[in-house]
Parts: C-alpha cells; structure tokens; sequence
C-alpha cells in the first residue's frame, strides 16, 4: 500500500519535470552478491539535486538527460556511476565497501564510528558467523576475534562454554566476560538456570545481527563494576522500513562420534585378566564383544528453524521472529529443544526527536541431559560382558555382589561401576527452563536543544527452570530405587539505566564532544529449591531453599573529544556500589582515558594510495569485580541445616530422639573489597590498498590487585579453614594480531583470507595473607578422577595460575616410564609432596583462527581453523584407567577395562601425581568448511533462495593422546566427545 | 501557571530524589530472604536459636557440613567424607598403628601407615582444620551467650540457667578438641572466646600452656555440667563423667605432653568416673558396636558418644566410614546392615597375634575367609585379616533405619567405661594410686565379659599386658597411637609392625613423627607458628 502511495507521489512530483522532454530513466539496484534489491539507494545526477532513492523492491525512476552523469551511492557500497545513454530497465549492482563496513560500532550507553573508536574492541557480524548447528553467540564469533579464547564444554547440544577475553581477570572469582544483549545486561556467566544449558542459548543464533567484544579498560570501563573480564555486547536485528520481508532459515544435521577413547578390546581384556588377575577376577569374564562407547554413542540428527517477520509502516519499524530447534546429541536420549520468539518494535515519534524501542527476547527450552556417567562408564566397563541379562531383574548385566549365599537375587556391588546403558536407559535427567529478557527504551532530542538526548532504559531478564530426573524401580542399586529428585530455580534482573548524552560540533575550534553521563541500577534476584525423593526410605528430603539478592548502582559519565578528525580523546569514570561489600568498602571509582590519533588524516597520507586507514590508539584504565560467588560475603549470618544434617539432642518424654537441625555461623569478612584491575593497552589499525589489506595489532598488560582469593584462615580466626580475602595479584600480559585479507576482488569473485593470533602470558604476582618462604601455594586446585581429592593443579606466586604440579617422571633406557620411580628434586632421600613442581599449564602461549571466504558469482566456499600451541592437559582417562589396580579392583568382584596406555606403562598401581601424564595439547582445527549456493529470484522476482552445506568439526591435527586437545581447565576427564556434524542449510528471503 | 509549573518540578525533584534514597537504601542487603540463612541479630532473637547453635557443637562431631551427608561442608578444600570428626582422628589414630591399614589410593593415605606423612598432607591438614573449625564454634557460642549478650537480648532467667549448662558443654568440647590438637599436633595456637574476633594472628602456644589450659577449663567448667546419669534423656549431650574423662587422659598422657608425672591426679578422676558416676558396663561386647547401641542397656557404659542416624544424621565419615570400609572379599555385606563394603580397611599380623585365644575372646571378630594374614600388597583387601567390629545391625541381626544401606545408626563411642577400668589398672601399675586388686578385678571384668566366662582371667598384670589389653578391647576406637606413644612403642624399633616404616616386615621410624606436622597451609595463614622439630 505504502508502496503504491510512495510511487503516485513520485509520478505526481515528477510531472511537471517531464515536459521538459527529459527521458525517464528506470531500474534495480541489487546487491552484487545477494542479489537482493537494495532499498533507499540514493541516484542523483552527478552535479545537479536532481535525484531519487530506490524503494523497497530496489527500483527507482529518474528523469535524466541522455549524457547525464548518474551516481548511486549507498553507505556500506561502493559508488557507482554510469552515463546515461538511454538504458531502460537496467539492473544496477552494487558492489559492497569493505572500507565502509561496521561503520557504527556499539559501546557501552551508546555507539561510536569504528574509525573513531579509541577502545580495543571487534565486531563481528552477521556474514562473519560461524555455520552449522550452533544455538549461541559464542559458537557464532568462536576463533573469529583476537585475545578472545572459547572452549567449549563438550561435543552436547547447547553446551555452556568456557569463554575467556585476554584470560580473564581473576584468580578465584568470576573470569566470564560482562554479557549484554540489547541494552540488558545479563547476569554472570550469562545467567541461566536449572534445566538449561548455555544460557546465551536463550537468544536464537538467527536473530543475531552483531556480536561486539569489547577487550580494553577504555572500551570496558564504562562498565566498571562488571568489566573486568571484558564484554561481549549481543545487538538483535531490527526491522528497516518498507513492505514485510520474510527471513526463512532451517538447518537440518548429522553429526557422528569422530573418535573413541582407546580402551582393550573384549579379547585384549580377556588376555590380560589371564595374564594378571586371580583365579576368582578370572572366573569374573564373560565370552561376548561388546564395544561399550558404541553402545552409548548414536548417530545425532538435528533441525533448526526461524521465520523471521520485518519491515515498517509509517513511523514504526518491527522484526518479529519465531525459532524452533531440535537437537540430539550423540550420546543417546540426549536431546535439546528450544522455542524462541523475538520481537523488535522501534518507534519513532515528535518528528524524529523521541525514538522508543521495544525489545524481548523469549525462548523455552526442554532438554534431555541424558546421564553423562555414561562416558566414564563405557571406558571402563568389562567388554566382556553383555549389554543385558534378565537374569535377577536388572535388565542389564550388572555387577552383583554374590558374597551372600541366602539372598535369592544379589544385591550390586557397590564400588563397581554401573552398566553405561542402565546408566542412560533406567536414570533420567532432565529440564525445562523458560527464559524472557527485554527491555524498553526511550530515547528523546530535546526539541529546544537536539545536540542533548535524554535516555531511559527500563530492562528484565527474568528466568525461571527446573531439573529433574528419576530412576528406574528395577535400577541395580538399591537405594536409588524410583527415586526422583527436583531443583527448582528462578533469577530475577532488573535494570534501570537513565543518562544523558550531549553531541555537538564545535567548528570554530573543530572539536566534536560527545558526551554521556547517568546513572545505572542493576538488581538480581536468586530463588533456589529442590528436593529427593528417597522412595526406598519412604522420605521427601528437602535441600536448603535460598532467596539471595545482589545489588549494584553507579553514576558513570564519558567525554570523547574529536579534535580536526585527527586525535581523538576518551575519558570516563564510573563509580560503582554492591551491595556485596559493607558500607566502608562498598563503592568504587573506575576512570579510564585513550587517545588516538588517525595518522591517515594527516597531510602526508592524506592521499596516499597506499595507506588509507592508520590509526594509532592508547589507553588506560581501571575496572573492578565483585562477582565473588559469595552474595552475602561481608554479613554474619546463621545458616540452617538440611534434615539429613540433624543431630539427636535427647529424647522427649515419650522415649522418641529429638533431632534438632543445627545452626552454623557463616565465615564473613567485614574488609572485603573490589577487585581491581590496572590495564593498559596500545593499538594500531590500518587499512592498506582501499582497504584490500585491514589489520590491528594491540599489545596489552593487566594488573589484577587485591584479588579475592579463598585461602586459609590463621588457626582460630574465622568461622571455617578458609575465606575470602583480598589478597592476590596477577599480571597478564599479551599481543593480538588481527588481518583480512582480500587477493581477489572483482565484480564476479570475491576472495578474503582473514585471521587472528593472541600470545597470551599470565602469572600469580601475590598470592598469601602472609608470605612465607616454603609456601606450596594454593595447592587444592585442579581435582581429578580416581581416589577421593586428588588434586594436580596449584597456583603459586612466579607461576601461571593452574600450572600442573606433579612429580618428575624417570624413564627406563626404552623411554618407558618406570612405576613409582620420580626425580627426588628437594633431595632429602625421599619421594613426597615436597618434591612435587610446577610442570606446565593449561593455558595456551598463542592461540589463533584463520578463516578464508571465496565467492565465485552465485557459489561461495568458507573455512574457519583454530588451534592453540603450549597448552598442557592432564590425561585423566590414562592417569585413572591404565594401572593393572583400577582394572583388577582388590575392593570387591568386578572388573574395569582400561585404557590401552597400560600396555605401554604396565603401571600395577595409580600414579595419579605423575607428569607423565601432563600432555602437550597443542592442536590445529579444520572447525567448519561450508560451501554455499544463492539462487537469485528463485521463486520470483525478489524471492531467494540460498542453499549451503557445512561440515563442522571436520579434523583435528595434534600430538595429544586422549580423543580430544581441547580440554578447558586442562584436565582431560571423559569428555563429551566432540561429534563431527553435516548441516544442509537452506534460507529463504520474500 | 508558572507557579504550578514551579510546584511541579519541585514535586519531581522530591519524588526522583525519593526514588534515588530508596535505590540506595536496597545496596544495604540484610540477609538473604529464605529462613535458612538468618542475620546473627534476628536469630538470636529466638530463645530456641541457642539450643540450634549448641546442636551443631555436637554437630560437628559427627556430619561434615550442613547437608547431609555431603554440601555446604563446614572445611573446604578436602573431599567432605574425610573431613569429618571421627574419620580424620581415626586415621591419624588407627592407620599409623599396628591396628589398620587400608588399600585405596586416596591421596597420602598410605603414608600414615608408612610413618612418612608430610606437613602437605590434606587429611592432617583436614583433621587440624576439623579440630580448629570445632574450637572457633565453641568459641562463638562462649561469645554470643555471655552476660551481656544474654541480657540486651532480654533472655529469661529459665533459659540463662539452661544456657549456663550449655555453656560448660561447649568448654568440655572446646578442651576435648584442644586435647586432639595437643595430642596430634603439640604445640599450636591457643584462641579462647576472649580472643579477637575479627582478623588477627594468633601467638602459638607452649604444650604446657595448652595443657593448662584445658586442665583449668575443665576444672571451672565441670560443675557446671549435668551430673552423670548413665540413662539421661539428654544423651548424647556429654556430662561430668565426660569432662572427669578427659582430664583423666590429659593427666594420663602428661609426662608425654609436658615431661610431668600426674598419674596420682589420673586417678582421683578415673575413681571418679569409676566410682562416682554411675555408669556401668553393658553386658555383652559385641552389641557395643551395633546400629542400636543407643539402647539404655547398651549406653550404660558409654561415657560420651557422637550419635549418628542412617536418615537423620548422615555423613560419609563416622560409623558410616567404619562400617563400610573394612568390608571386602568375602564378607557378606547384609551381615553389617549395608549394601556393600568399600574394601579398604584390614590388621595387621601383629594386632591379630594379641589375640592367642582368638576362639573364645569375643573381642577378636576376624575374618579369614579368602584373607591372608601376612600382607603382601598393602592395596589387596584380601592381603591382611579384615575385623568385623561396627556392625549396622541391631541385636537382632535386623539393618538399621536406612532402608538402602548407605549410612548406619551406629553412635561412635568416645569414651568408655571399659577404658576408664584399663586406665585405673595401667594408672595403678605405674604408681598412681588405687589399689591392685581392684585394678586386677576390673581387667577381669572385662575378660570375663569377652569370654562369656572367667576362663579367660589373670592372675596378674604388668604394663606390656595392659597395652595389649587395651588393644584387645579398645582397638579401632581411636585410642591406639596415644597409647603406643604413651608406652614408648609409636616410632623408634622397640615395636615394630608389617609396613610399618614401609617395609613388609616393618622397620623403625624416626621419634620426631610422635607428633605430626603442623599443616603447611596453617603456617601459611599465621607466620606465628613453627613447625614442629623434624619436619
């Protein structure tokens, strides 16, 4: 409609010119690689005002002169200009400008042009994103941006990740970036709660227009309370003016195991219970074949679905979009669904000055988590065996305990370890979650003075799930028996954010400010409860319900002068309250400052046909935390226990024991304060050859100061062994290199090389209340399996946090390691804690993403690698399954397979704190290869349809033994196997 | 119109400026709003809240964190099961003697048995903290129930006297666990209630200071206890008879802990326990250790008991531990009212050999079904004679309360009777007093009681047959390694036991490990304290 009446304006606006026996001039104007019309392209006459802006199918119409100069210009393209020479009907395409892309970046309260930005940050957008079966935004920016490292937890759907920029902050608290999706920001981690998995999965990965990583304090210090990690700063998609346009994107995908952990096979069990077990742990082996991993292991299918509505009528501009995906995992029952729903209203009202936007984000998940026990069950469970005997009603072949010979049906054997089917067939875990983020904001010019904009930002994230599970009435152990357990949780998030925002251009002085100054409220609900039902006891037991609140106010203002175009100065200051701390500690000021300076503008480059872009960046700046876990760190409290925790306090008088639930005083510390963080960071952009070759180069240094760090009390001070002071120091360090490339660009191919290298280097400066000589440092990090606190990690002033502390390995003339035997280091004749030492790290020295795009007409072919060098895991699976012990239990009847490393070791016992086993993980990734094909207007005019088919996860090149590198934390412990996946993926615009 | 425009906008300055007050004022978060976590000032203000406090100094004896039987532990940094009271003085006590050994792979398990623990060791570093984290409770309770507190917070004169009684039960705590720490540990610091409260570094005390300390504590605060009454309905809350216990074991051991012999003041509290209490021996042995020990009967004997309950009180620590980890092999789980041994816990051959009349003293419950007595790979269950002692079965034979089998009912005996009649004999042998044939005559109590009849008793008694008595009746009590100690038999090569020293046939090991180490994370926390000579 709008349409129409747009056009008979234009006919009517157009009339008298037409007398002038000028032609009309008509057309398209496509995108060169979608082919998608482009609307609000503006076509003028070279030299003249006579002109006109294409509509919402790409078309225009002008009245021109034959010879005319014609330019179409549209911001993010290139220009393009023809004569005109009578053509009708033609179809324009243009060519989009690399040099002009991200033009706008978000910062905090507020958006800067890229070229001005003084701040250490990356924008990754849509056509950037990772392809696949990815269901979060940090799947999608995954070895996409320098100094930010993402492992994820495991090959499952929707799994959470460990995401790390310039790694973190922190020794002890929170080292998860500051989220905030549409103006809201989210709680630590990402919030999320029971019943769901990666909380970033509550916005669909489709309606992700661009994902901003914000690394310095300049960039950050805005939000000072919460910055020190970094912020990842997620902006939806909005609706653009014009007809409704329909967005159809589905997914369909196949993923399989790519590896299996090696364990013997049923004969190599079999030889080797012969070899080295006793008569009765030899009358334990059964005669069949069972491999157990492929017993638990399945081809996944998955599907991904979002139909996204957009568009504007009059003054109000909306995207509404519905998700639905359906993915299973490769371990079997594991399954996740998720519904979404996203609307984006903008309005726009008093001729422009008040713009009001609307935004929510709702999604619904229902997961199946399966029974991730399993994995650890399948290495290690007999391969002789068979997967069922119904012979004592058990379904499955368990291990039993026999010793008795009265009982008719044998109970389980309690130390050995279940059948990994019965693990995922007779116990169920499960969840549902529901999740609503949204936010409204008024955003007015005022009329008598349009160069000051007052905001209101008014935003939620509210989430409420559940996980749940039982367990089957015939499950082998007895005391877990059609039990069913329920946690129950619900987060609360308010924010307010009011602030006021003053742009003006001073030409005298040729000075621009911008400045922004407000006032922040943050405040975070937390509602946990949960209960078992122990049905063999016939009991509910109740877990310990809480209702925690956090609260966080600041006042914030920023200044950035833009002086000639050419130096650019930022400085804000933010001063933070939480609640967490007492009254004397509880605020803190973070400022920041920056200075660039755009070399480019200056004469000498000024028309350099070499160097078009150089921008030199500096910056300093404060931030702070107080995510410390802990809500209540500084208060003394009195803590209720569970019924399960009661003690008997006499008897009442009819003989009955009194159970009273006890009391306990909560550790607190009345001094607790902020975390600091001291960074400073120098940048160099650069664009070269119009913009074919674009690069950074940052090179930075934190300082983290009075870290909070749970550490041991003084004997009798305090309320339990440790707690929380403000005692550390770290000092990371790092360069990052990023580049794009572009060896082709022509009309009809288009080729761009991309990639990134972070050198990273952290180190434990401080680390004790009282420094002492012989101080081991803080040694109950890094816990494995095997035994009960086994711990392999430490972290020690002059070391990097979580370096491996182990024993030195003595090897034998064949390179083999020798049981037991370790380098007596201290040299006081014996072999103990004392000799143990610092042996590498978890953390990768560099770790980088290459990724290349090339377009040839209507195909285009992508590849995304990663890899990361110098980073050490320690091999849980060999340390805990390849000794003769863990196989040949003396503890009860039963058996365990074992990694096929006892072969090489022959270790008869567990030499968990070996650093044989800390291995290099150093690893390079094929992560994604897409291949893709558009078919311009394949189902009418303006309707396409783009077909693309990926492989995810396609291989992996490293020396490390276990069955995946890419361990975060560095302690290689069963592992959800990462699968390799097919995706067809097909999208439909109209 | 100006005026209302005026009147306008100071209304909006008002309500913004109320708004941002009352934005301000929710940084001041109280306390969670649950029930289950209160702020100090409003649970105080409940007169039952001190009973509720008084519970978890008993507590804390026996579960190792406020959800039972694992979460929200009360130390960190360990796997909660081995930070429980019992556990960690058990295996500091028992798998460091000839009396047990076990065969997991936790950590340094084995070096207790070796004799080469270190001062990294987290199981000692578990047990120093068990012990430290039960002194800064009782030290809280002395704090928040004095004079002063009571009356600002208006508590009835009724509740004051009740209170008062609280108040000696956790000094007699307080001074039990200042005893651990002088025993395990020697010197280390001394916090009382009338320490700091906020951060400080504590001085460390002398062994004598220590000493003295829990002797005067003892002293001014046993009145004030409830008088001994073997079939209270306060039990398991501890009475005089506790507190004449323990200073009995302090003035036992004094010439280990401070070079001083007073085994004359040993005595006049083991008469007044022996003569004065009340308490009498239960009839039968065996029942001692079973899932109803609480039974009148039964308790009659037990001076201070930490109670378990296999649905209301559970842990991975306490009897729960001493059930299921010396069973394996053979055993027959539903025999010990559980769904399964952990397979860890043995004897030695030099514990079995105290008993040469294995047959008919009831006291020797081994089982040798599939076990070797010699141990040849101290990790194989079946390496080493298992003991059948902590049974979750009531007299007859029927499991205790959890229907799944993980915890048991078990109540651990601290202090018994029994004991107090070894130490009146041991006492008197080594000139402290009482007269010989009563010490004589409680020895064959004892026997006639383990052998059903007097077959078994002596005609005579000397020091070395006192310690082997001891063993016989009081082995995995948690009693052996004080007494190995007290007779000059823990380290050096007067006695030796297989693997003691890490070696299959034993060997002699250095005298400087009487005492272990002061944790090195407790040196950390405090540059006030040193590290015990040796290590």
């Amino acid at each position: 409609m709008k349409t129409i009446y747009n056009k008979l304006l234009l006919l009517v606006l157009l009339f008298p010119l037409s007398i002038l026996a000028q032609s009309t001039f008509t057309g398209t104007v496509l995108d060169q690689v979608s082919n998608q019309p482009i609307p609000g392209v503006n076509v003028v006459v070279e030299g003249t005002q006579n002109g006109t802006s294409t509509d919402f199918d790409g078309k225009f119409s002008l009245n021109v002169k034959k010879g005319d100069n014609i330019v179409f210009s549209y911001i993010g393209y290139k220009n393009y200009t023809l004569v005109y020479t009578a053509q009708k009907d033609i179809a324009i395409r243009l060519q989009e400008d690399a040099s002009q892309l991200d033009e706008v970046v978000v910062i905090g309260y507020g958006s800067v042009k890229k070229k001005d930005a003084t701040g250490s940050l990356t924008t990754i957008s849509t056509e950037d994103f990772n392809r696949g079966p990815l269901v979060s935004a940090d799947q999608l920016i995954q070895g996409k941006v320098s100094g930010l490292q993402i492992i994820n937890g495991g090959g499952a759907p929707g799994e959470g990740a460990q995401i790390r920029i310039r790694s973190g902050s922190s020794l002890s608290a929170e080292n998860n970036p500051l989220y905030v999706v549409d103006g809201v920001p989210l709680d630590n981690g990402g919030g999320g709660v029971q019943g769901g998995r990666n909380p970033l999965s509550a916005i669909n990965q489709n309606d992700i227009e661009s994902v901003t990583v914000l690394k310095d304090a300049s960039a950050t210090a805005i939000y000072g309370s919460r910055a020190s990690n970094g912020v990842i700063i997620i902006t939806t998609k909005k609706g653009k003016s014009g007809d409704m346009k329909v967005h159809y994107n589905a997914n369909f995908s196949v993923g399989q195991v790519s590896d299996y952990v090696e364990v013997l096979n049923s004969k190599q069990f079999s030889d080797f219970v012969m070899l080295q077990g006793s008569p009765a742990q030899q009358a334990l082996l059964g005669t069949a074949n069972t491999d157990w991993q492929k017993e638990i292991y399945r081809t996944a299918l998955g599907t991904d679905h979002n139909v996204a509505f957009s568009g504007g009528v009059d003054n109000i501009n909306y995207r509404a979009s519905v998700g639905y995906s359906d993915l299973s995992g490769i371990l079997k029952e594991d399954n996740f669904q998720r519904v979404t729903l996203n609307t984006n209203l903008l309005g726009k009202f008093f001729d422009n000055h008040l713009k009001v936007e609307f935004t929510n984000k709702t999604s619904s998940n229902k997961n199946n988590y399966s029974n991730r026990e399993a994995i650890g069950a399948a290495v290690s469970f007999d391969p002789t065996q068979n997967v069922y005997d119904t012979t004592y009603g058990y379904d499955y072949f368990q291990w039993l305990d026999f010793s008795d010979p009265n009982v008719a049906i044998p109970n389980q054997e309690v130390n050995a370890s279940r059948n990994p089917l019965s693990l995922i067939e007779q116990k169920t875990n499960k969840g549902t979650q529901y999740r609503s983020i949204g936010n409204v904001q008024f955003d007015y010019k005022l009329h008598f003075l349009p160069e000051l904009k007052a905001v209101a930002n008014f935003g939620y994230d509210y989430s409420s799930g559940k996980g749940y599970g039982s367990t089957a009435a015939n499950y082998v152990v007895s005391g877990q028996r059609s039990s069913n357990y329920n946690n129950l949780e619900e987060k609360k998030n308010r924010v307010m954010d009011l602030y006021l925002n003053y742009n003006k251009t001073f030409d005298a002085i040729k000075t621009n400010l911008d400045f922004t100054g407000g006032y922040n409220y943050q405040n975070f609900n937390y509602i946990n409860s949960s209960f078992v039902n122990d049905v063999v006891n016939n009991v509910v037991i109740p877990g310990n319900s809480s209702n925690e609140t956090v609260n966080l106010q600041s006042v914030f203002a920023r200044a950035i002068f833009s002086i000639n175009d050419k130096y650019l100065l930022t400085g804000s200051i933010r001063r933070d309250g939480s609640s967490r701390f007492s009254e004397d500690n509880r605020w803190g000021n973070f400022p920041s400052a920056a200075i660039a300076w755009k070399i480019n503008e200056e004469s000498i480059l000024k028309d350099s046909k070499i160097i078009n872009d150089l921008k030199l960046r500096a910056s300093w700046g404060i931030t702070g935390q107080q995510e410390i876990g802990k809500r209540y760190p500084t208060t003394p409290l009195y803590l209720n226990s569970t019924e399960t925790a009661s003690y008997q306090i006499g008897y009442d008088a009819s003989g009955v024991p009194v159970y009273l639930q006890p009391y306990r005083p909560q550790p607190y510390n009345l001094n607790l304060k902020w975390e600091e963080t001291k960074q400073l960071n120098i940048g160099l952009d650069f664009g070269l050859f119009d913009n074919r070759i674009t690069g950074t180069a940052e090179v930075y240094k934190k300082n983290s100061n009075d870290l909070i760090v749970f550490t041991s009390n003084p004997q009798g001070v305090g309320f339990s062994n440790a707690d929380f002071y403000n005692i550390g120091d770290m000092e990371f360090k790092g360069i990052e290199l990023s580049m794009d490339v572009y060896p082709v660009r022509t009309d009809n191919v288009k080729w761009r090389i991309g990639g990134n290298i972070t050198f990273q280097d952290s180190e434990v400066t401080k680390l004790n209340l009282v420094q002492s000589a012989d101080s081991q440092g803080l040694t109950d990090v890094g816990g494995i399996s095997g035994g009960t606190g086994n711990y392999v990690q430490n972290h020690q002033v002059g070391f990097a946090p979580f370096s491996f502390y182990v024993l030195e390995q003595t090897y034998d003339v064949n390179g083999a390691p020798v049981e037991g035997v370790y380098v007596d280091r201290n040299q006081d004749g014996q072999i103990n804690e004392n000799d143990l030492y610092r042996y590498k790290k978890p953390a990768a020295d560099f770790y980088y993403g290459f990724n290349t795009d090339f377009q040839y007409k209507n195909f285009d072919f992508n590849m995304s690698w990663r890899g990361s060098y110098g980073n050490y895991n320690y091999n849980n699976v060999y340390s805990n399954f390849g000794n003769v012990s863990t196989s040949l239990p003396g503890n009860g009847n039963y058996l365990n397979n074992a990694s096929t490393n006892v072969l090489e070791t022959n270790f008869v016992s567990p030499q968990y704190a070996s650093d044989y086993y800390v291995q290099d993980a150093s690893f390079l990734r094929l992560d994604n290869v897409t291949l893709g094909y558009s078919f311009p207007n394949a189902l009418g005019e303006g309707k396409n349809l783009r077909l693309t088919g990926a492989v995810q996860n396609v291989f992996i090149i490293t020396d490390y033994k276990g069955i995946d590198p890419e361990v975060s934390g560095g302690i290689d412990n069963n592992l959800y196997p990462r699968p390799r996946t097919y995706t067809l993926g097909l999208n439909l615009n109209f | 119109m100006k005026n209302i425009f005026k009147t306008l906008t100071k209304l909006g300055v008002v309500i913004l400026a109320m708004t941002m007050v009352s934005c301000v004022s929710e940084l001041d978060q109280e306390a969670p709003n649950d029930g289950n976590q209160t702020s100090s000032e409003e649970f105080f203000k409940d007169p039952t809240s001190y009973k509720q406090f008084l519970a978890k100094l008993y507590a804390g004896l026996a579960v190792s964190g406020q959800n039972g039987p694992a979460g929200s532990p009360d130390i960190s940094g360990i796997d909660e099961g081995e930070s429980q009271y019992i556990r960690g003085l058990w295996v500091m006590q028992e798998l460091t003697t000839d009396e047990a050994i076990i065969a997991w792979n936790d950590k340094t398990i084995k070096n207790f048995h070796n004799h080469s623990w270190t001062s990294q060791d987290l199981f000692i570093n578990a047990t120093f903290n068990r012990l430290d984290f039960q002194v800064k409770l009782c030290n809280e309770f002395l704090r928040q129930t004095d004079e002063a507190k009571l009356n600002s917070r208006g508590v009835s004169d009724a509740l004051k006297a009740e209170i008062n009684t609280f108040r000696a039960e956790a000094r007699f705590l307080r001074a039990m666990s200042y005893w651990h720490f002088l025993d395990l540990f020697g010197n280390v610091g001394l916090v009382t209630e009338d320490s700091p409260s906020q951060f400080f570094l504590p001085q460390q005390a002398s062994k004598q200071e220590i000493f003295d300390f829990i002797e005067s504590d003892l002293l001014a605060s046993m009145e004030d206890m409830r008088v001994p009454n073997p079939a209270s309905p306060d039990y398991p809350r501890a009475d005089q008879a506790a507190a004449w216990m323990l200073l009995s074991k302090l003035y036992m051991n004094a010439d280990v802990y401070i070079n001083t012999n007073r085994y004359t003041d040993a005595m006049t509290y083991i008469k007044k326990v022996t003569d004065e209490s009340g308490y009498s021996l239960a009839s039968n042995y065996n029942e001692l250790f079973l899932a109803d020990n609480d039974r009148p009967a039964v308790r009659r004997e037990v001076l201070f008991a930490v109670a378990f309950d296999g649905l209301r009180t559970k842990t991975y620590g306490g009897t729960t531990f001493l059930t299921h980890a010396p069973v394996g092999g053979t055993m027959v789980a539903s025999e010990f009212g559980i769904n399964g041994g952990w397979g860890g816990i043995r004897t030695t051959s030099a514990f079995v050999s105290k008993f040469n009349d294995a047959e008919n003293d009831t006291r020797g419950q081994f089982h040798t079904d599939g076990q070797t007595l010699e141990i040849a790979n101290v990790g194989t269950f079946t390496d080493g004679y298992a003991i059948k002692k902590f049974k979750n079965v009531d007299v007859n034979g029927n499991q205790g309360s959890d229907a799944s089998g993980d915890f048991v009912d078990i109540d651990f005996p601290l202090f018994r009777l029994a004991d107090a009649y070894l130490m009146y004999a041991e006492c008197n042998l080594r000139g402290g007093g009482g007269d010989n044939a009563t010490a004589l005559s409680y020895v064959n109590m004892l026997r006639q009681r383990a052998y059903g009849n007097n077959s078994g008793n002596v005609s005579s008694i000397n020091l070395n047959f006192i310690l082997d008595e001891r063993a016989r009746e009081l082995h995995w009590e948690g009693h052996r390694r004080t007494d190995l100690i007290r007779f000059g038999k823990f380290t050096g090569g007067s006695y030796i036991w297989p693997w003691k020293g890490n070696v299959p046939n034993g060997a002699p090991t250095a005298s400087f490990r009487n005492v272990f180490p002061i944790p090195a994370s407790a040196l950390n926390g405090n540059p006030n304290l040193t590290q015990n000579a040796g290590y």
